[in-house]
């Protein structure tokens, strides 16, 4: 129970150090000794990890738990009440455009057309360096590439959830950003959809390589996606478990059968549903 | 064919209120010398109008009443924003919208005519009073409403503020200034004989009021038909206009 991340990380360079300036160039956001309360009550208490380049991050943990609230710190929308979110050294006062974030309900923008939408983050000052047909080009790649350039004209509010996700998949590829934060971006699809959606990333990902943090409740989504998870306890946050996952970044749908998946399910749920009871408890 | 039906359910409810109309008038409940049937309202009307008097008087009403919301609605949308963005703005306005909401714009017509004489611009005011904080009202409303994700999510694509601001603060808000200005309309056309109480020479509320004072109720009748109808006319444009702005939003009915 009181094992850190830090523990379990595989003895490295002394970049690990607290307060030491990230001297390993690898290392891309720093989490130092981070704690963050909303009243009294207390969400996340003194986690600590680095996230390299190219990471693919999974936060796993029960509900309520402080996963968000993490990832928020990361994206600039909160800030920690004690310790420091590090990017590239420097520490995060809000959010920018080299931090893509996906949400659970799409946060797809309803007054503008499935174009427009992907279009929306380069025609912000930030990208104004772009000529037009560079823009365009880019819009038609992730439209195309997110299967909805028939849909190009389409308001939101005619697409279905998955759409609604490919949509804002392909509107934050767009803008370019290094990270990509992803809140239980496929909580609410249904199972078929959902697959289809990790697919559809891990392909993507494939193409275009992004550092990504991602929350989830689903132990398979998890492995299937990561290649790191941190299992996140109850409430307040510490880092109970960190697991690598050693499938590379090739994966596609046998490897949800093999022997080795199976097994790492089956710890993970495990861990899981350990903390999932403690969050119970605690009401 | 479809249109034609269309037209129909739309004419339904007023054929309705004519036949009731008449049924009242026909079954004695109301002294018939009280109630003037609606073929001599519509004649009255159709008179008034060849001789051109009632259009005049038409239209003064309509220039006080768009003048009204014109300046109601300039006002209450930047106010509107400032309450629905500024918590502090808002617990400082928020009682005084409430307080001068509640009272009755008839109420104010000797300080409008103590304070601003007894021509248009007094009839004017008192018109954009009653736009001005039913609008105000809608507007801050909507403007809460609004999903922070939105703003979250452009920022974290790159906007600044002030693209925040017109990207995103802005379209979210063109509902609820359309909502707002059909509710002020509603609200200017309603207080419309109140602002014609001061010395008004035309205008479908003085019609109104001078009739009544030689209790021609046919008149009266005709007063109020005419005001109805535009103030329908008025709300069906505002409707179109949101119906071709507002495509995107999700209605429960479509």
């Amino acid at each position: 129970m009181s094992v850190s991340a830090r523990d379990l990380r595989p003895a490295g360079p002394a970049a690990h150090e607290h307060g030491a300036p990230a001297a390993d160039p690898d290392v891309k956001v720093r989490f130092q000794n981070v704690s963050k309360a909303y009243g009294t009550i207390e969400v996340v208490r003194d986690v600590s990890f680095d996230i390299n380049e190219g990471d693919f991050i999974a936060l796993v943990g029960p509900s309520g738990c402080g996963k968000t609230t993490m990832m928020n710190m990361l994206a600039g929308f909160t800030r920690p009440d004690s310790g420091a979110v590090l990017l590239e050294g420097a520490e995060v006062t809000g959010p920018g455009p080299d931090r893509g974030v996906m949400f659970q309900d799409y946060g797809v923008f309803p007054w503008l057309s499935v174009e427009k939408n992907i279009r929306f983050g380069l025609e912000l000052g930030v990208k104004r360096k772009m000529t037009k047909a560079q823009k365009t080009e880019t819009v038609e790649k992730y439209m195309a590439q997110m299967r909805l350039t028939d849909f190009r004209d389409a308001w939101p509010k005619n697409l279905s959830g998955g759409m609604r996700q490919r949509l804002a998949l392909a509107r934050a590829y767009a803008a370019n950003p290094h990270f990509l934060l992803m809140d239980e971006p496929f909580g609410a699809l249904d199972a078929q959809t959902r697959s289809d959606m990790h697919d559809l990333l891990l392909e993507i990902m494939q193409a275009e390589r992004k550092t990504a943090l991602l929350i989830t409740h689903s132990a398979e989504e998890a492995i299937y996606l990561a290649t790191r998870i941190l299992v996140i306890s109850a409430r307040p946050s510490r880092i109970v478990e960190e697991i690598r996952i050693p499938f590379g970044e090739k994966r596609d749908r046998n490897l949800l059968d093999a022997p080795e998946f199976i097994e790492l399910r089956r710890h993970l749920r495990d861990v899981v549903m350990k903390q999932y009871a403690e969050q119970q408890a605690l009401g | 064919m479809q249109r034609l039906i269309e037209f129909g359910w739309r004419l339904l409810p007023f054929v309705a209120v004519i036949l009731v109309w008449y049924a009242v008038r026909w079954s004695g409940i109301v002294d018939q010398g009280l109630l003037p049937p609606p073929h001599l309202v519509f004649l009255d009307i159709w008179q008034r109008s060849v001789d051109g008097t009632f259009l005049v008087d038409a239209w003064m009403s309509i220039r006080r009443v768009l003048l009204g919301l014109f300046f109601g609605m300039l006002l209450a949308v930047p106010v509107g924003f400032l309450i629905g963005w500024n918590r502090n703005i808002r617990r400082f306005v928020d009682p005084l919208v409430n307080f001068f909401r509640a009272l009755p714009p008839i109420a104010l017509i000797p300080l409008a005519i103590v304070y601003l004489g007894i021509g248009e611009v007094a009839k004017v005011a008192i018109l954009f009073y009653a736009a001005f904080f039913s609008g105000v009202i809608v507007m801050y409303e909507g403007m809460s409403q609004i999903n922070p994700l939105y703003v979250r999510v452009s920022r974290t694509l790159g906007a600044t503020d002030w693209e925040v601001f017109y990207k995103v603060i802005v379209p979210l808000t063109i509902p609820h200034v359309l909502t707002a200005a059909r509710v002020a309309l509603g609200v200017a056309w309603a207080t419309l004989v109140a602002s014609e109480l001061v010395a008004a020479q035309n205008g479908l509320g003085a019609v109104i009021q001078n009739a009544s004072a030689f209790f021609q109720l046919t008149t009266i009748y005709a007063g109020i038909v005419a005001i109805g109808f535009i103030a329908l006319v008025m709300d069906a444009l505002l409707r179109a206009a949101s119906r071709r702005f507002l495509d995107w939003q999700e209605r429960v009915v479509q």
